[in-house]
């Protein structure tokens, strides 16, 4: 068995690098701008150089011998012809430059101040950070700047101008950057820790660059082309012309140029180092490529969505995982997931050789890759690799011994994780127990699909197969469904019953009865084989068949959606139907309560049953839904037809009060915004009531079911698709005129009459009239826009929440605390419960006392 | 009887969380015995105890996940009428992030002014309601006369608006003139004249001079842009639109308890910063139930306190709590990455490590859950 010494890192210190630091840190330096010889192999010296790190398969490093992805690459650096200013320290140096002595270097504080304006400094430094520090430094200095000079030695201060992005002046004469350097060169190291940068390791004049360090090129690798022909990164173009100009510069001065073309050479160097450092500074063209792309520099490639910190850095990619289409498999359970037989085949799970399993795994590698269940790889315990194929398989099935690892292919009960974009929440993704199904889609329980928001109109998911021990027993332990049942966000269930699975349950515990054997068949299906609960009758009621699922000893009360007791006794329903209110998700009071009494296993198992019961109770029934479930008596529609036109015509006498005068204004509104409220609110009303009328009604229909039972629907949607569609609101009010005095060219101007401000008196099942159809249709796109601004401003909020507060922890003293052990609170909560272990954010206080009193 | 249970009761303080103790003795009843109370007391604690947080859970990020989730299903829309008779308010998303980025300029400053038992009726209210309405002087004109020529700026008054508000217009000239600097005042019956004293300069003088006598408050309370009594259970209550909590609370009237701004802001200011917090909390919490979502209170509690921490109002932004992290790759990670790597190495800064990301970015163990408890085994 091989130790390995794992090393952590324990801090992260950041700094400046010095001259000397990068010239020492540097594998070579770098004297010519050209990349390869004739033969198309790098040159010494140049910005390919092997010493810098290889990116070609078969070469070693100059540098440490390593092959391709063994070598990290090493650093080079060249020497600027003249000092060049980092582009990305350009402000601080203006402020040192203005803040300090133009001949003694001194800081322009008197020396008797000093001490104080330091401490005051450092204080803000600490509580608000640099950025304010940096502010306060030149509101200091402004201020103790009185008679514009030195307080040390009394030389007159001239004014220094910035002139962007790179350019200093002092009283309009140029400053070189020579200059500059020597100016910050003379600032003593005392005066420093007024500006609040590092004392030790830490010169201004390191800002100024006389060398640049040039990155390895593992760093910036060439793509070489199908023709054979080389393309090399951004940066190494840029690095390119940066020593082509320096190369240049350096014979210019050697041969000594008229300082206008120095001048000239310089700052194109200047340009060119800055536009390495950033390419998007605003006073600057940026540099381009030949086609004239843009290129990308260091700047561009940290920040950003795309950028190394939050792509590379923050996110990362994983193997041992899959993404496909989902589709739905009511049979299978709760905590499994199926996973197509083409998957299982390339997604592995590693296993070690010991002397117990020899065997068990001896079978997986003879089946090989191309069967299931083989395998596909050993690995050595020298940690070497190994291919199982049919021409190696012999060989390996002799070597094969304890301390070998085998990669076999999944197989059922294995862990994987499953996940849907976007991962709002933890239930976002979850531990599922792998089943191998033949099919090329993945198979969800759909109770699971409210967790993930998923449907199955094309959703695909991802799946990732946890690779270690430990990884395996966090999955299982922490992330299972049926651990997540119950949503910490408001201590209820997230998963319950759905569509079907409510529906078949309400009509059974509804009106069915059933022969015994239609309910021994109905039970069996489901997967109960103890049916010694069933009474023994030949008729038997539907809600005794429920009755049979649920466990001997649990009680219940509660109710039922339409608001009518539900009484479970020793696992016998006595009353009240199973709706959505008990068994569907985020109500589910009754699913709840097994969860708590029996435990997350057992809930999770029951809901699978009850699923199935219900789903079975259907499709042995029938049950559909056409254009006559949305038929209607005459009776409701002559008393829907009343209420409109009653509606209807209150709205005309309201216009009338208004035209007339006679209509009151409600306080702070005009008469134009009270006519529009009254009567936005009387049609609502209207319609409302016509939605009671339509869901009251005897008749029996699919729809209605389906919207009593709660599976799907609600009293409003089946009213607009039998009586009426109702008032269409923009913006909460009515359709307001867009088209010269008028919503339609149908209508005629300045009408304020329900039809024309966007009434739909038609139902979805008459038929809509055209301009009924039009409104609809603006209101269906406001809906749409509404939601395509609504996605980005939502998702930015919960980045930023997120980015706040992920570090935040209850700690072993039951505080919580943030990653710099700052107290947020005391106790969690304010009562230190954990709001998924509660029920609604509440301890049941109230069922505690009774249950203690009734005993 | 019920002595002996309170001192049980005070027992357990410290045992279970205040709010708990509270509901056990509000729910149980009178006739209760020693026995049966301390059976449910146990019981509860049971209950608590097995209800309680574990160390190590990364409450931040279920929090963020609570409010950030449900985010999707808010409304954009701006307004709302709640009732008939309410005002505009900002409800949504937007209120939320209103809230949560402590905008120091909200979109609808809104109060809910309380008054004391003899005021709470409705003449008296309509009264006060008129009273602290901020009357601009603008509004009481009906004429601006500019006289180029001369610098001359007349002004007639509307003498009915005049007299509805009870303002006397002697008075107003000795208010206008108090505020007006560079010119003669002088006025007659129903109108004004401002006469510039020095050279004639200028015409933008004269407007700028207009410009500034519309926005004199005449009357009222500052900010108070508009009024509105309502009818609030037994009570009535003045809705205002625009705040100025400072001198609202200062008017005798004013039940000072219960009357409220919903500017976070001004609240820190005048109230202070547990009262801020407070106000985050009912403020969020109140445009999540007006969406009909469910979030536990818990969760916007600890934004509340993230934000208040440091004894001042910060929004989640890369200004306020983010800025605040101890870790440079964990605000790099956030928002503008070169530039806290710029500052950081200047500064020299040291990066502990200790939080989320920065872990994540060198692929070590995040401190939190699982990653907490450092366990040492014995190699035999």
């Amino acid at each position: 068995m091989e130790f390995q010494v794992y090393k952590k890192i324990k801090n992260i210190t950041f700094g400046v690098f010095s001259p000397k630091e990068i010239s020492d840190a540097a594998a070579a330096k770098v004297v010519t701008p050209e990349l390869y010889d004739r033969e198309g192999y790098p040159v010494d010296g140049g910005l390919m150089d092997l010493r810098l790190g290889v990116i070609d398969p078969g070469l070693r490093c100059k540098t440490c011998g390593q092959k391709l992805k063994e070598c990290p690459g090493h650093f080079g650096y060249i020497e600027l012809a003249r000092p060049v200013i980092h582009i990305k320290f350009v402000r601080h140096i203006f402020d040192v430059l203005k803040s300090t002595c133009k001949s003694c270097g001194r800081v322009l504080i008197a020396e008797q101040n000093l001490k104080r304006h330091i401490s005051l400094l450092n204080q803000i430094g600490k509580e608000e950070g640099f950025e304010a520090r940096r502010r306060k430094v030149k509101e200091v200095i402004r201020k103790s700047k009185v008679k514009e000079k030195c307080p040390h030695c009394d030389t007159k201060q001239e004014k220094i101008k910035l002139e962007k992005p790179y350019n200093f002046y002092e009283e309009d004469v140029r400053l070189t950057p020579i200059e500059v350097r020597a100016r910050l060169e003379k600032i003593p190291s005392e005066d420093l820790e007024v500006f609040g940068f590092t004392l030790d390791h830490f010169r201004p004049e390191w800002l100024v660059l006389t060398i640049l360090q040039i990155p390895p090129v593992t760093m910036r690798p060439s793509i070489t082309l199908e023709s054979g022909e080389r393309s090399e990164d951004d940066l190494t173009h840029k690095l390119g012309d940066i020593v082509r100009i320096n190369q240049r510069l350096f014979e210019n001065i050697n041969a000594g140029a008229p300082e206008v073309i120095i001048e000239d050479l310089w700052d194109l160097l200047q340009y060119h180092i800055t536009t390495f450092f950033d390419n998007e500074v605003p006073q600057l063209p940026p540099a381009r490529h030949r086609g004239g792309q843009i290129l990308k520099t260091l700047t561009n490639r940290i920040s950003s969505k795309e950028g190394r910190i939050r792509h590379n850095l923050a996110g990362k990619r994983t193997d041992f995982s899959a993404r496909t289409v989902i589709s739905p498999d009511p049979l299978i359970q709760l905590n499994d997931v199926g996973v197509p037989f083409s998957m299982a085949m390339i997604l592995t799970v590693p296993e070690r050789v010991t002397e117990w399993n020899k065997e068990y795994l001896r079978k997986y590698v003879e089946t090989g890759s191309k069967k299931y269940p083989g395998a596909n790889y050993i690995i050595k315990p020298d940690g070497k690799r190994k291919t199982i194929t049919d021409e190696t398989k012999d060989e390996i099935l002799q070597e094969l011994d304890v301390g070998y690892i085998v990669e076999r292919h999944l197989i059922d009960g294995d862990t994987a994780l499953f996940n849907r974009q976007p991962s709002l929440h933890r239930m976002s993704m979850m531990c599922h127990k792998v089943k191998v199904l033949p099919g090329k889609t993945f198979r969800l329980n759909p109770a699971v699909c409210n967790p993930y928001n998923a449907d199955f109109d094309g959703d695909e998911m991802n799946l990732h197969i946890p690779q270690t021990e430990e990884a395996r027993a966090e999955a299982k332990i922490l992330m299972l469904v049926e651990t997540q049942l119950i949503s910490p966000r408001y201590g209820l269930s997230v998963v319950g019953c759905i569509h079907d699975g409510i529906t078949g349950n309400y009509l059974l515990t509804k009106e069915l009865v059933l022969t015994r054997e239609e309910a021994v068949d109905l039970l069996y299906t489901c997967g109960v084989d103890d049916l010694s609960h069933l009474p023994n009758k030949d008729k038997v009621d539907g809600k005794e068949v429920f009755s049979v699922l649920l466990p001997r000893d649990f009680s219940f009360t509660g109710k039922d959606k339409s608001g009518n007791e539900v009484r479970i006794v020793n696992g016998q329903l006595k009353s009240g139907l199973m709706d959505k209110a008990n068994l569907g998700q985020e109500s589910g009071l009754m699913l709840r309560n097994i969860y708590e009494k029996y435990g997350s296993a057992y809930a999770a198992e029951l809901l699978g049953k009850i699923s199935k019961l219900g789903i079975a109770v259907l499709s042995r029934r029938g049950f559909t839904m056409g254009i006559g479930d949305l038929d209607v008596g005459e009776e409701v529609t002559n008393h829907v037809h009343d209420l409109l036109q009653k509606a209807i015509e209150e709205t005309e006498k309201l216009i009338a009060d208004y035209y007339s005068g006679k209509l009151e204004p409600l306080p702070g509104r005009t008469i134009a915004e009270t006519l529009e409220l009254r009567i936005l609110e009387s049609l609502n009303r209207a319609r409302n009531k016509s939605g009671d009328m339509a869901m009251k009604q005897v008749q029996e229909s699919s729809a209605l079911t389906m919207a009593r039972s709660g599976a799907r629907g609600n009293a409003l949607q089946i009213a607009q698709m039998t009586a009426v569609v109702g008032q269409q609101a923009l913006r909460g009010r009515r359709i307001d005129v867009g088209y010269r005095k008028r919503t339609l060219s149908y209508f005629k101007e300045n009408d304020l009459s329900s039809p024309a401000r966007g009434f739909i008196r038609s139902s979805f099942r008459s038929g809509l009239k055209p301009n009924e159809y039009f409104f609809g249709a603006m209101t269906g796109r406001d809906a749409l826009m509404d939601t395509a601004l609504r996605t980005p401003k939502s998702g930015y909020l919960y980045r930023r929440l997120s980015n706040a507060m992920q570090d935040l922890k209850v700690n072993y003293d039951n505080t919580v605390r943030d990653a710099s052990g700052r107290i947020v609170q005391f106790l969690y909560g304010e009562d230190g419960l954990d709001v998924s272990k509660t029920k609604n954010g509440i301890i049941e206080v109230k069922k505690i006392i009774q249950e203690v009193l009734e005993q | 009887m019920r002595k002996e249970q309170e001192e049980l009761l005070q027992e357990y303080e410290g045992q279970l969380p205040l709010s708990v103790l509270e509901e056990i003795s509000s729910n149980i009843p009178s006739s209760i015995t020693k026995t049966q109370l301390q059976k449910i007391i146990e019981k509860v604690k049971e209950a608590y105890q097995i209800s309680k947080i574990n160390p190590g859970e990364c409450v931040g990020l279920v929090s963020a996940e609570s409010i950030g989730e449900p985010g999707t299903q808010m409304t954009l829309n701006t307004f709302h009428f709640a009732g008939v008779s309410e005002m505009n308010v900002t409800t949504g998303l937007p209120r939320i992030i209103e809230i949560f980025d402590a905008q120091k300029s909200i979109k609808t400053p809104l109060m809910e002014i309380f008054l004391k038992p003899p005021h709470n009726q409705l003449e008296q209210i309509k009264k006060f309601a008129a009273m602290i309405k901020e009357t601009q002087f603008g509004e009481l004109v009906s004429e601006y006369a500019l006289n180029i020529f001369d610098q001359k700026l007349k002004i007639v008054l509307n003498k009915v608006l005049c007299e509805e508000y009870s303002i006397d217009i002697k008075e107003l000239a000795k208010l206008v003139r108090a505020k007006i600097k560079g010119f003669n005042v002088q006025g007659t019956d129903d109108t004004l004249e401002f006469i510039s004293k020095g050279k004639p300069e200028e015409i933008k003088q004269l407007y700028d001079l207009k410009e500034k006598i519309r926005t004199i408050k005449v009357k009222g309370i500052k900010g108070i842009m508009q009024v509105l009594p309502v009818k609030r259970d037994e009570e009535y209550i003045v809705l205002t639109s625009g705040t100025n909590l400072k001198e609202i609370l200062e008017l005798p009237e004013v039940d000072t308890q219960r009357t409220i701004s919903n500017d976070i802001n001004e609240i820190h200011e005048v109230l202070g910063i547990e009262a801020a917090r407070q106000a985050i909390i009912d403020e969020v919490y109140r445009v999540i139930e007006a969406q009909g979502l469910n979030i536990d209170i818990r969760h916007i509690m600890l934004v509340a306190d993230v934000m208040c921490t440091n004894g001042e109002v910060k929004g989640v932004t890369r200004y306020g709590v983010v800025s605040e992290k101890a870790s440079v790759l964990a605000r790099a990670s956030f928002e503008t990455p070169v530039k806290h790597l710029i500052n950081a190495a200047l500064e020299g800064e040291i990066d502990y490590l200790t939080s989320v990301v920065e872990n994540v970015m060198i692929n070590q163990p995040v401190p939190l859950g699982t990653g907490l408890p450092g366990l040492i085994i014995k190699m035999k």
